[in-house]
Formats: structure tokens, C-alpha cells, sequence
């Protein structure tokens, strides 16, 4: 277009102009349109979540006496039940990521080789419990676990154990309760990537004489990584900030971040402190998903969250 | 071409992938059906396989004034929000697919920020929030916290129907005479209905499920389910809450089954 108004006269160029002008113009009015649109969806965000966070950080910036300080993130140092809390999130958030891996792998491995219509069969055993509310699977962990529960009477029928097992209200409770709460949002991302991988890349293997053993090891296993870390930092980054299913199962005894958050507000209401503790969650939370982009250029959004 | 054809590994060398996969496929589904189950025990000891059958547990479900007090709550909430959030989220889809509007990168992390920020952190600075401008306990702030977060679903799910549709389609209608809104009600609308259902399904379940937030904000009179549930699973054990939980389980099941079926539509 630009040729074609080049070679024409003088007049045909202002034309030209006043044309572009009116495609600016439209454009303008197109963009504004589109903002329209958008505004109040960005509004709400911004309202009920950036702005109330921002204010909890300024809050977090001041201590009793309404005096500039550090007092708030410095006693995350000093006291020991902060320390504890902090060593009991990251141990439950490290076990169970672990037992995730460890569960999800398998099966995701699974999903990706059966034929298409098993696949989507097996698929509702992944998405139905994701999609059930979190305090349903918890309760049925309760009943399940508790000191009478459905385990340990099963287990003492059976004869394997003499007295029942401690695996409600502890750290094991907790543990159990939110692998299976987290294990979907480990095998999705894995599973779709798994899933991608060039079936080609595996025939080659084999036809260059790879056993079926050296190629899952050895093309397989390394190309299925990059969607093992995206199941594994969302999984890692949901237990640090996961609350309903300590609280229930934890027995009062298993304090997690998130748990010590609402005592500290809610109980105690010394809303530096809680704002504090959010502060640094979100800074943890912000610098592993930073982190995971940094490193593998993508984005660990696999899933969709629910908590 | 499927891989079971393409490489030499038959059904029996992988017995043992299958059975290790079934077994994690039973720790994942073995909850719900057990609570299914003793859901219709007719025994106060949460016993299973059950001795006895019976509806008690129902009844008491629906028998108690609280309970339904605050499942009404919670499904008044959850409908709004649908709505709310499935008009708003697909405004935003509709314009970020336009792809004209410079921050699209600030956009979409504004918009998707409910689903990274820990939702403990959004519980405590709405309930902040709240507490200042009076919102706290009321239906109007719980359809509000909860549309934040069923945004990112229904902008992803209508983002992902726009994405397959082609948008010049539009463009025609608005070239031969259509106005923006007729030509997106008549043209781009009935093609993506079936993802903006989709959208609004999982944004009522996103609110009916929804606790943490609820703990904070919902109390007295607008009580939400969840809770209720929460509360009374902090004392007891009480097998009424088997009932409910059968009920919420049937109705994940449903909506799952419709926003299937009406994906299978597209």
C-alpha cells in the first residue's frame, strides 16, 4: 500500500493520511471498546485482591505502637514456634510432593499409553476427586483414619496390628489427607506433556536397538521432565499455603503456615504479624513459580486450582 | 496412531504399570464411594460396610433448620456468582482474544492472580477489607470474593472456545452493517455457547465448594455450607455430614457430566 501511494499524485497522499487518521481513530475507539469490556473483571481483581494485600503489607510494616519496624518479620526469627511452624509446613509440603511423584508418575505413565477410550475412562478416576470438594475428601480421610476407623479395624481384624495405628490427627493424617487432595494437580500437567512426546522419538529408539526399558530411561523418562517440574512446583507451592486439611487432621498438633496465619489474625487478631506471615508466603510462592519460569522458560500453569 | 501399536511392549509386560496405576486410581476415587456408602448406614458409628441401611442421616440433613438454612445460602451465592462471573469473564475473554490492548502480560496477571496467591492470604484481606466498607456476612461480599475467584476458570474456558473460533466471522457481520453487540449476540455467541456454560458450571462449583475464603467472610445469617461443615468437623464426627457430603459428591458429578456433554456439543 505504501508502493501504491508513492507513485500516486499529491492529493490521493492526503487522502491517504486522512484514511489512516480514520483508521487510528477507529482503532482507538475499537481499544477503548475493548477496555470497556475488560475493566470490570480488573476492577473486581484489583479491589478484593491486589488492593487488601498491598494494605496488609503497609500494615506488616509497623509494630504494636503503631511505630515503623521490622519487629514483625524479625520475631519469625526469634521465636521458636514460628520456626517450628515453618519446618512443619516445608517437611509436610517436601513429603508430600514426594509421595505425589512417587503415586502420580505411575499412573500419569499409565494414562499416556493405554488406548484413547481407556484413557478417558481412567481419566474420571483423576477428575472427579478433583473437581469434589476439599472438605468432603478430608472428612472421608477422617472417617477413614480415625483411631475406630475403617483402616485400623480392618487391620486388627485381619490380625496385622494389635492395637490401632495413629493415623488421624498427626502429622501422617495430614500427610495422606493432602496427597490425595494434591495428586490430580501433579498427573494433569504430567499426563498432557506425557502425552505430547513424538511417539517417532521412541520408534527411533527401538528401531536403533534400544530395549524397551533403555528407552523409557533413556528418551521418555528426560522429555516427560519439564511436565514433571510443572506438576511439582504447583503441588510444592499449594501444600505451603494449604489450610483445610491440617486444621481438620492435624490434631491441633500439626501447625502449617497457613493454619498459624489465621490464628494469628483470628484468635489473637494482631494483624501485623498474620500480614507478615502472608507477606513472606506470597514472597515464597512468587520466587518458586519465578524461579521454575526462570529455569524451564515456561509457566506452571498447567492446571486450574482448586483448594 | 496410538503407541500400543508402535512399540513392541504388550498389554502383559506392562501388568505391572496396570496394577500400579489401578491401585493409585483407588486411593484417588476409594474416599468418595466409602462416604457414599456409609452415607446410608443406619448407625451412629461410622461403620463400614454398614450393618444396617437407612436414610437417618438424610433426614437429618434435611430435617435441620441450619443445615438448610445455610445450603440455601450457599446455592444463592454459588448461582449468583455464576452469573456474575461468567458475564464479566467472558467480556474479559472476548476482549484479551482481540489481542489490540497493549499490558495483555499485566492483564492476565491481574486477572489469574486468584489462582497463585495462597487463597489463605485472599481469605484474611478480604475479611480486612470487608471489615472497613461493612461487607463482612453479607451475600453481596461473598458473591464478590468468590466471582474474584471463579474469574480465571471462566476467562480461560471462554479464552479457550474464542481461540478455536474464527473471529473474522464477526468482522463480516460488523462489516454489513452489524453493531458491535448484535454481532457478538448473533454470530460469536452461538459458537461459543457451549464453552461459556462450560465456564459457568465450574463457577457455581468453584463457589459452592469454596471454604477458606467463606470462613472468614460468611457467618450468622449467611453461614455458607462449607462453613457449617467446617465447623462441626472441627468438634465431631457427625454422620449427617456423610449425607452432604454424598450430596455435594452427586452434585460435582452432575455438573462434571453436563460441562462434558456440553463440550461434546462444540
Amino acid at each position: 500500500m505504501s508502493l501504491a501511494s508513492a507513485s500516486l499524485g499529491h492529493a490521493s497522499r492526503r487522502d491517504g493520511a486522512i484514511n489512516a487518521d480514520a483508521l487510528r481513530a477507529h482503532a482507538r475507539r475499537e481499544a477503548r471498546g475493548l477496555f470497556v469490556l475488560l475493566s470490570p473483571g480488573l476492577f473486581l481483581v484489583f479491589a478484593v485482591i491486589i488492593v487488601p494485600i498491598g494494605w496488609l503489607f503497609w500494615l506488616s510494616l509497623f509494630d504494636e505502637t503503631g511505630q515503623l519496624s521490622a519487629a514483625n518479620y524479625a520475631r519469625f526469627f526469634e521465636q521458636a514456634s514460628y520456626i517450628k511452624t515453618f519446618v512443619t509446613t516445608f517437611k509436610v509440603a517436601f513429603t508430600v510432593t514426594g509421595a505425589c511423584v512417587l503415586l502420580g508418575y505411575p499412573l500419569a505413565y499409565m494414562l499416556s499409553q493405554l488406548p484413547r477410550r481407556a484413557t478417558s475412562i481412567c481419566l474420571i478416576f483423576v477428575i472427579l476427586p478433583f473437581w469434589t470438594s476439599v472438605l468432603v475428601r478430608t472428612y472421608a480421610w477422617l472417617v477413614i483414619l480415625q483411631r475406630k476407623g475403617l483402616v485400623n479395624t480392618w487391620l486388627m481384624d485381619l490380625g496385622v496390628i494389635g492395637q490401632p495405628l495413629p493415623l488421624a490427627n498427626n502429622f501422617a493424617g495430614v500427610v495422606i489427607g493432602m496427597t490425595h487432595i494434591m495428586l490430580p494437580f501433579l498427573v494433569l500437567p504430567l499426563y498432557a506433556s506425557m502425552k505430547a512426546i513424538d511417539v517417532d522419538c521412541l520408534r527411533a529408539g527401538m528401531n536403533l536397538g534400544a530395549s524397551p526399558a533403555a528407552t523409557f530411561r533413556q528418551i521418555f523418562f528426560p522429555l516427560s521432565l519439564p511436565g514433571l517440574a510443572s506438576g511439582l512446583v504447583i503441588v510444592f507451592v499449594l501444600c505451603l499455603g494449604f489450610f483445610v486439611t491440617p486444621a481438620l487432621m492435624g490434631g491441633g498438633k500439626v501447625i502449617m503456615w497457613a493454619m498459624r496465619m489465621e490464628q494469628t489474625t483470628s484468635l489473637y487478631s494482631n494483624w501485623g504479624a498474620g500480614a507478615a506471615l502472608g507477606v513472606v508466603l506470597l514472597a515464597v510462592t512468587l520466587a518458586l513459580l519465578g524461579l521454575f519460569h526462570w529455569l524451564l522458560g515456561a509457566r506452571a500453569t498447567g492446571v486450574w486450582s482448586r483448594r | 496412531m496410538s503407541m500400543e501399536n508402535a512399540l513392541p511392549i504388550s498389554h502383559r509386560q506392562r501388568l505391572w504399570l496396570y496394577a500400579l496405576g489401578g491401585l493409585v486410581m483407588l486411593f484417588l476415587i476409594a474416599p468418595s464411594v466409602i462416604i457414599v456408602i456409609m452415607s446410608f448406614s443406619g448407625s451412629t458409628l461410622l461403620e463400614f460396610p454398614p450393618q444396617e441401611w437407612s436414610l437417618r442421616w438424610y433426614e437429618s440433613y434435611f430435617g435441620s433448620i441450619e443445615w438448610r438454612d445455610a445450603t440455601v445460602v450457599s446455592v444463592k451465592v454459588a448461582v449468583m456468582t455464576a452469573i456474575v462471573a461468567t458475564l464479566l469473564g467472558t467480556a474479559a475473554a472476548y476482549a484479551i482474544n482481540a489481542r489490540i490492548l497493549r499490558l495483555t502480560g499485566l492483564i492476565n496477571a491481574l486477572l489469574t492472580a486468584s489462582l497463585i496467591i495462597p487463597v489463605i492470604l485472599i481469605g484474611i484481606g478480604t475479611f480486612f477489607l470487608y471489615a472497613r466498607i461493612g461487607l463482612n456476612n453479607t451475600l453481596t461480599g461473598l458473591v464478590i470474593a468468590h466471582t474474584v475467584q471463579a474469574l480465571p476458570l471462566v476467562v480461560l474456558t471462554v479464552l479457550s472456545g474464542l481461540r478455536s473460533y474464527d473471529m473474522n466471522q464477526e468482522m463480516v457481520a460488523r462489516s454489513l452493517g452489524a453493531g458491535r453487540f448484535s454481532a457478538f449476540f448473533q454470530v460469536t455467541m452461538p459458537q461459543i455457547k457451549f464453552s461459556i456454560v462450560s465456564g459457568a458450571l465450574f463457577a457455581f462449583i468453584t463457589s459452592f465448594d469454596e471454604v477458606v475464603v467463606s470462613l472468614f467472610i460468611s457467618g450468622g445469617e449467611t453461614t455458607t455450607l462449607t462453613r457449617r461443615m467446617f465447623n462441626a468437623l472441627r468438634d465431631q464426627i457427625d454422620p449427617t455430614i456423610a449425607a452432604i457430603s454424598t450430596c455435594l459428591i452427586v452434585l460435582s458429578i452432575v455438573m462434571l457430566s453436563a460441562a462434558q456433554l456440553f463440550g461434546r456439543g462444540r
